[in-house]
């Protein structure tokens, strides 16, 4: 099934959530790594891998939320208590919402920089420039903004990971199983092991 | 004419200009004087520039250089050009594009410290231009090179051209960062030389 049911994700919703989760955690390593590293040319390449896959994360995540508004949203586990609801639908808002806010502030890093530097995505697509104020410390800022958010974001990435493990081996329902496969999955049901 | 190279005829298209009614005799004294060696002055400017993808790009000079070059009066073709630059000392008026220059991504300066360019042929293409051909030597490859070379100025003991040329980086090692920039460096540089 492409589309979701109200028991269970469909392989659009599927693929959009696995390919932007790994997306986002070779970001936030590659982030790390590429303003550690010594060398000029390995940095430079870096960079411009790190805006690349942040621009294929806008560009998805928007695909995704318009996917997300014409598609149901399956229910959660009739087991699950309401704290724990609340808690979940938190941290999918603050993960949308870093999927815009994160690869946007890198956005302004780039447009910032007194460097200049193109943003030719994947060597195929030459990404404007935001209209915004160029300046070393406006570059600073934005370095800073970006750096933090990022980090911020994949704390509620951990959470939301753990939570899913914390599904799967402890309480031992669906939660993550729905999420790997589009068949039919009784929320709430247990899992063959 | 025998003498109708580029200095004959610039020094004549010169002459035409200041003293229309100059006795032709005077040509050949004044080509006698202009011909010789020259040493290139620290007043030129080696600029170049770096086009990158979306309009725009990197420019900047060097800043050290130093070189030599000989007219010869009866045939353009035996004239020699020798010019070492110090990568060191490029600008762009960015230092951390400088700093990225001048490491081992780009020039590597601590251990590349010259790019010299020797000439092997060159070519009168016109009464006030020539091509200068020669090999380019940075990072410890050499290459061939050509330049287009046209007489900006001149004085008794003074001669400025302009000089432009272009130079595929990644035949030096120099290719980080294209496709965004470009593999062709543009070079615009004002050359003076004083005789030496």
């Amino acid at each position: 099934m492409l589309r979701n049911s109200r028991d269970s994700f469909g392989l659009v919703s599927i693929l959009f959530h696995w390919i932007i989760a790994l997306i986002f955690l070779g970001q936030i390593f590659l982030g790390y790594l590429m303003v550690r590293t010594s060398d000029f040319t390995l940095q430079f390449n870096l960079f411009q891998w790190h805006k690349s896959f942040g621009f294929l994360i806008l560009g998805l995540s928007a695909l995704r939320l318009i996917w997300k508004f014409l598609n149901v949203r399956p229910r959660d586990p009739e087991t699950m208590p309401p704290i724990e609801r609340v808690a979940a639908h938190a941290a999918h808002v603050l993960l949308y919402l870093s999927l815009f806010i994160v690869p946007l502030t890198g956005w302004a890093v780039a447009s910032s920089s007194p460097l200049q530097i193109p943003t030719f995505m994947f060597n195929l697509l030459v990404v404007p420039q935001l209209p915004i104020t160029i300046s070393d410390s406006a570059e600073a800022f934005w370095s800073a903004s970006h750096a933090w958010l990022a980090y911020l974001s994949s704390v509620v990435a951990a959470a939301h990971i753990l939570a899913a493990l914390h599904h799967h081996f402890w309480k031992r329902d669906a939660i993550l199983i729905r999420m790997l496969r589009s068949r039919v999955v009784g929320t709430g049901s247990k899992h063959a092991n | 004419m025998m003498t109708n190279t580029l200095i004959s005829t610039a020094m004549r298209v010169g002459l035409i200009a200041t003293l229309a009614y100059a006795p032709l005799a005077a040509q050949a004294d004044t080509l006698a004087e202009v011909a010789g060696r020259y040493k290139i002055q620290s007043s030129s400017r080696v600029g170049f520039t770096v086009s990158q993808v979306g309009g725009g790009g990197i420019t900047g000079d060097f800043k050290k250089f130093s070189g030599v070059f000989s007219l010869d009066n009866s045939n353009i073709g035996r004239s020699v050009i020798d010019f070492t630059l110090y990568p060191e000392s490029v600008s762009t008026g960015q230092a951390r594009v400088e700093n990225f220059l001048r490491s081992d991504a780009v020039f590597d300066s601590a251990n590349f410290p010259t790019i010299t360019f020797k000439s092997t042929q060159i070519t009168q293409t016109s009464p006030d231009t020539a091509e200068v051909a020669g090999i380019l030597t940075a990072r410890g490859k050499s290459g061939p090179a050509s330049f287009q070379a046209n007489l900006a100025d001149h004085g008794k003991n003074s001669i400025t051209f302009r000089v432009q040329g272009k130079i595929m980086r990644s035949r030096y090692g120099m290719d980080v960062g294209t496709p965004i920039y470009s593999n062709v460096v543009q070079f615009d540089m004002t050359i003076r030389g004083q005789r030496s």
